[in-house]
């Protein structure tokens, strides 16, 4: 498990790198984002949340279940989306409104 | 690369900027006008346990419970092995400090009576994605408050047996900081990462505890020689399979019950349900060949299963993705469920620093809070608040009476030296992912980790114990490249550490207190007899010293003397 940088979406901005909790994530000569292990990533999706470019991708390791989906996530105000790319294309937009609480 | 040593100056000294560090850090701002330095890791944005989220409170007192109810819940979880001043000490304060943090910007759900809407007997119901956020935001709006990002701090400076602040690296440029304060209160969270996980390939760090909090605290504490309590007593999360996201949510949210490969439910036939029971009757029935067990969500509607996908998005996204990458949701296929690998962490088990019931540790001048913090376990995140509320308090006190000190110019030289010297010469043949790896598979194999079961005995602990000197004697002569390799060498410094006390802590408690937690196979039942009491140990001369000691009852005033 871990995250996939579209170096061609990063803007450089840099958002991403300054929270990532485990500080694994570094510019490279063009000043943009990689990760320095990848196998090093919690998933916490912290970086997910500040990059305005849909330039992180979050997928599952295979060896905890992943088959080809990936993960990223779109602010709107109080809104949070989270968007899953299948394996074959099709999107699955679950939003969550952070005013409002959890069911569970 | 050489570092070179720059001097900073606070009144109070908070290390790590998690949940507990930036309630107290709050609480100081709010109360007087003292300097406060909160030096983070990370960023304290994102920073420790709940970088992802939390999708409840679990320590609350609702209508119908008190705080003595909440002392009784925790005692009888711990099979009574509780500090039950301080435990109590927290159930007072669990309601103010959500008062608090409703205050901050935390989503909490009311009913219409606008009352909080209870999940469970203890918990409420929260949108808590955004909980580091707001905690970040609220530091930020105190100018007394200075927050240094990107620094990873390495040892205390002691004084005279005072500790007088603490000595650090930044992760960004060749400085190394010798920080000054009259009080320091240790924040920094528990160890993950001692033990082979349970996914110990690419996904190496998909646990359930942080991986990034790796046991500085603690460490720390040891290497000063301040006094440790329960070790022993690790906490070994039940949680769904691969992506180890938590189960409480299931359990708790649609009434799941666990059952195993036949279908039958077998979590009562171990006794009464407590944490440590839920995951030991999962581990017995894998052993048995009834496994794997699940969590059973047959017959949740499809909005309910919808409401799972939210809730695991606001915490551990990864459980959501998965049922995504499944083709099938909870409501469909029932929830695999297995144990981690153990971690060492005083806000769910009992395992810290001793401390009295103003969270001073033994050390003069150090304080402690949260998961770093022993004697009181289900904590959680409220119950972290409400110690780096008291903390805070007690520190502010202290340092009234005292003045900033500075250590000697040559312990700065000879602390400096000792950094700089992982930063010289070449890399030998070890390097610090194969002293961790190593570190791992011993505690794993000789120590009570998932593959022998979470079961230990003297003889495997004594093969560990001289392997984990051996490992401990080359990560000293270990080198740095780059500042984040610097990091990861403390980090496997810091970790093999708390191994050397955990190891002396298991072997000391010779019956089984709470089963898979602590299973010593030599000695396989409970014992009140002899062993109610704390185990207890402080490093003198290289060496891990055990002290038992008398449980401490709620209304008591320990104090620390011997």
């Amino acid at each position: 498990m871990s995250i996939a940088i579209d170096k061609g979406r990063c803007s450089g901005c840099g958002r991403c790198r300054n929270v990532c909790p485990g500080n694994l994530l570094t510019a490279d000569a063009q000043g943009k984002t990689e990760i320095r292990k990848p196998q090093d990533c919690w998933g916490c999706t912290s970086c997910l949340k500040e990059c305005h470019f849909k330039a992180i991708r979050y997928f599952l390791g295979a060896d905890i279940g992943g088959s080809g989906s990936f993960l990223y996530t779109r602010q709107e105000g109080n809104l949070l989306h989270w968007i899953i790319v299948a394996a074959n294309g099709t999107e699955h937009i679950i939003t969550i409104d952070k005013n409002q609480a959890n069911a569970y | 690369m050489k570092l070179a040593a720059q001097k900073l100056e606070t009144d109070i000294l908070i290390i790590g900027g998690g949940t507990a560090g930036c309630f107290a850090a709050l609480t100081i701002a709010e109360q007087a006008n003292a300097k406060v330095l909160i030096v983070e890791k990370a960023n304290i944005k994102r920073s420790g346990c709940l970088a992802a989220g939390v999708n409840a409170l679990n320590a609350y007192i609702v209508p119908g419970q008190t705080p003595e109810s909440y002392l009784e819940y925790v005692k009888n979880d711990a099979e009574g092995l509780v500090r039950e001043d301080l435990v109590y000490s927290l159930a007072l304060r669990l309601n103010q400090v959500t008062a608090k943090v409703e205050q901050l910007g935390l989503v909490i759900q009311k009913d219409e009576a606008g009352q909080y809407v209870a999940r469970g007997n203890r918990n409420i119901k929260i949108n808590g994605e955004n909980i580091k956020p707001i905690l970040a935001d609220a530091v930020s709006r105190h100018d007394t408050i200075t927050v240094l990002n990107r620094v990873n701090m390495i040892d205390y400076m002691v004084k005279d047996g005072q500790v007088i602040g603490a000595y650090g690296f930044s992760l960004d440029s060749e400085i190394f900081y010798v920080i000054s304060a009259k009080a320091v209160i240790c924040a920094t969270g528990g160890a993950a990462g001692l033990y082979r996980p349970n996914n110990p390939g690419f996904s190496r760090h998909k646990m359930w505890y942080s991986p990034f909090n790796t046991g500085a605290g603690y460490a720390m504490g040891i290497r000063a020689g301040a006094e440790m309590t329960t070790f022993e007593m690790r906490f070994i999360a039940l949680r769904c399979k691969d992506t180890i996201a938590p189960t409480g949510t299931i359990a708790q949210g649609v009434g799941a019950q666990q059952i195993n490969s036949l279908g039958r439910e077998y979590e009562k036939q171990y006794g009464n349900p407590k944490t440590s029971n839920r995951l030991y009757s999962t581990v017995r029935e894998n052993q048995l060949g009834r496994g794997p067990c699940y969590l059973n969500t047959a017959g949740i509607t499809p909005q309910q299963e919808d409401e799972l996908f939210k809730a695991y998005l606001n915490m551990a996204p990864a459980q959501t993705l998965r049922w995504f990458e499944d083709g099938k949701g909870p409501a469909s296929m029932p929830v695999e469920i297995e144990g981690t690998e153990p971690y060492i962490v005083g806000g769910h088990t009992a395992s810290g620093y001793w401390i009295d019931r103003s969270r001073a540790t033994t050390l003069p001048g150090l304080y402690a809070a949260g998961d770093v913090a022993g004697g009181s376990p289900q904590k959680y995140v409220t119950g972290c608040f409400a110690e780096g509320e008291i903390a805070a308090l007690s520190a502010l006190t202290y340092i009234a009476a005292v003045a900033n000190q500075w250590p000697d110019d040559e312990a700065v030289t000879c602390k400096l030296a000792a950094i700089n010297a992982h930063l010289e010469g070449s890399v030998g043949v070890y390097t610090i992912e194969n002293i961790e790896e190593a570190m791992q598979k011993v505690m794993d194999v000789y120590a009570g980790g998932i593959t022998s079961g979470y079961a230990y005995n003297s003889s495997g602990l004594k093969v560990a114990q001289g392997r984990i000197e051996q490992l401990l004697a080359l990560a000293r002569g270990l080198r740095a490249q780059n500042l984040s390799e610097l990091m990861s060498l403390y980090e496997v410094l810091d970790r093999l550490g708390v191994c050397q006390v955990l190891l002396e802590h298991l072997a000391a408690r010779r019956e089984t207190r709470w089963h898979s937690f602590q299973e010593n196979a030599d000695y396989p039942d409970k014992d009140d007899h002899k062993w109610l009491k704390y185990v207890n140990s402080r490093l003198v001369d290289g060496r891990v010293q055990v002290i038992l000691r008398d449980l401490v009852g709620r209304d008591e005033h320990y104090e620390h003397r011997d």
